[in-house]
């Protein structure tokens, strides 16, 4: 097995993209991705990564021509951020409906405006519902692995979906971790070439993005939602064959001493690390407390989650991100929801926090649990804020 | 396509939607789109071809001796074949008529 290397994180997901080998790279930089698609630009330009690199005018032609080269049959990658993930946002419902297995890094930060470049979730959350397969992860190293399950995943023949992977900017892009990189013989072995079912080749023609009529609308919608449904035994796979070949085992839902537990906190992408401390110290002192955070976040999984808080009392749930005017921040109204049709179920409080890089140490997750065992499990409430 | 699209049902679609079967467009019925349709008198022709070439659907053919008829599989109705007809051979009519 590989040693450990000290690395930024954006770099070394760009060393990702270049062992998965792919085709086409095609982005648009933008703060905190920027260092992913420079140091890809290098790979390209020196010549270790044999890949045609497009640097397009903006993000809707990132997306644009990555949606072109994986019709074409290429594996294609891009990434992105905010405001870029807005400009590209028509697109990405597109290739989630052309079942196109593109993957894509998105460097989370916050949405104009006011203009910040700093991290929350409220970039993924504004594209939730685009139908591509969507996952956090929590370290430099989850990073990386996540490149290649992400294309054996997407280009799987009973999946074909595009994969996005949110990784927290600033908190994981920018900052120097111990990685472990693997060996591109067992890369190799995970990721077989990319076998496209369709592609757009002269001898063979084909049409990708037709129109429909009202008449087959529908249908086409009921395929699709049944698609990203049916990955789901294919996300596992592609999780527990990862972790035979390299001992990294990754789940829909991410338990942290949850035996017993009746208290859970929930949350998603990066400060799960900071909130497991808050859980350490709660334990030692006896308390039943415990940690879940979502990792797979579309296809929602609701039975894991379901079984993961099972027998907690309260559920406490962070958002990064506001859903103005609704009943709850994005991922509390997903959690309430799932479990709705449980006969016993717990009280499930919501805080916003953590907005636009507003730092949250073990302590405010430990104010978080604390102040939420009074409060009531109807809408939600921003921490900390002043005023 | 085999079947008229409404009684595809989602398990028929290929992934991605995709249409391997080139030209099908040719199955749509756009004449379902008409409110008018085009009344032809023969005996006003003078066999211009004038209509033939405007038809923006190519809904138009050529017949014997340079004479036309109209495809009502694919004339939308537009009118454009009356409009530029010189001598008034083509009538439009709405269809319940």
């Amino acid at each position: 097995m590989a040693t450990k290397v000290g690395m930024e994180v954006s770099l070394a997901a760009a060393e990702a993209v270049k062992q998965a080998n792919v085709d086409v790279v095609a982005a648009y930089p933008i703060t905190p991705q920027t260092h992913i698609v420079e140091h890809l630009a290098e790979l390209v330009n020196n010549g270790e990564l044999d890949a045609e690199f497009i640097p397009v005018e903006s993000e809707h032609s990132a997306m644009s021509v990555c949606t072109g080269s994986s019709a074409a049959g290429a594996r294609s990658f891009t990434c992105t951020s905010s405001q870029g993930l807005a400009l590209m946002n028509e697109i990405v419902f597109i290739t989630a409906s052309l079942r196109l297995p593109i993957v894509m890094l998105l460097a989370n930060r916050t949405l104009s405006g006011p203009l910040s470049i700093w991290n929350d979730h409220s970039d993924v959350m504004s594209i939730r519902d685009c139908g591509w397969i969507q996952v956090f992860v929590e370290n430099g190293q989850e990073v990386y692995d996540h490149v290649f399950i992400g294309y054996r995943v997407a280009e799987d023949r009973n999946c074909l979906l595009p994969f996005m992977v949110n990784l927290d900017g600033f908190i994981l892009t920018h900052v120097i971790e111990p990685l472990e990189f693997l060996d591109q013989e067992i890369i190799d072995r995970y990721l077989p070439p990319y076998r496209p079912l369709y592609s757009l080749h002269p001898n063979h023609p084909v049409t990708m993005g037709a129109f429909s009529t009202p008449a087959l609308y529908t249908e086409t919608k009921k395929a699709q939602d049944e698609a990203i449904r049916e990955a789901m035994p294919y996300i596992l796979k592609g999780w527990q064959e990862f972790g035979d070949l390299t001992g990294r085992y990754y789940h829909p839902i991410e338990h942290y001493k949850t035996e017993g537990a009746k208290v859970i906190l929930v949350t998603q992408g990066s400060l799960g690390e900071t909130a497991s401390i808050a859980i350490d110290s709660l334990r030692e002192k006896g308390e039943t407390v415990g940690l879940v955070k979502i990792r797979l976040w579309r296809p929602f999984p609701v039975h894991e989650f379901r079984e993961a808080v099972k027998g907690a009392e309260l559920v406490v749930v962070m958002d990064r991100a506001i859903s103005y005017g609704a009943s709850a921040g994005p991922l509390a109204m997903e959690i309430r929801s799932a479990l709705y049709a449980e006969e016993e179920r717990p009280r499930v409080v919501n805080w916003i926090a953590g907005l636009a890089g507003r730092d949250l140490s073990p302590e405010d997750f430990l104010q978080m649990i604390h102040q939420a065992k009074e409060r009531s499990d109807e809408g939600y409430e921003i921490y900390g804020v002043r005023g | 396509m085999a079947k008229p699209e409404h009684e595809i049902t989602w398990k028929e679609l290929n992934v991605g939607c995709v249409i391997d079967e080139p030209g099908n467009a040719a199955s749509y019925r756009t004449g379902d789109w008409r409110s008018q349709r085009p009344i032809y008198t023969k005996d006003r022709c003078i066999q211009c071809g004038t209509c033939y070439v405007f038809c923006p659907d190519m809904a138009i053919k050529i017949i014997q001796e340079g004479y036309v008829e109209h495809d009502l599989y694919y004339c939308k109705g537009c009118g454009i074949c009356a409009e530029e007809c010189p001598t008034g051979a083509i009538a439009m009519v709405d269809e319940e008529e």
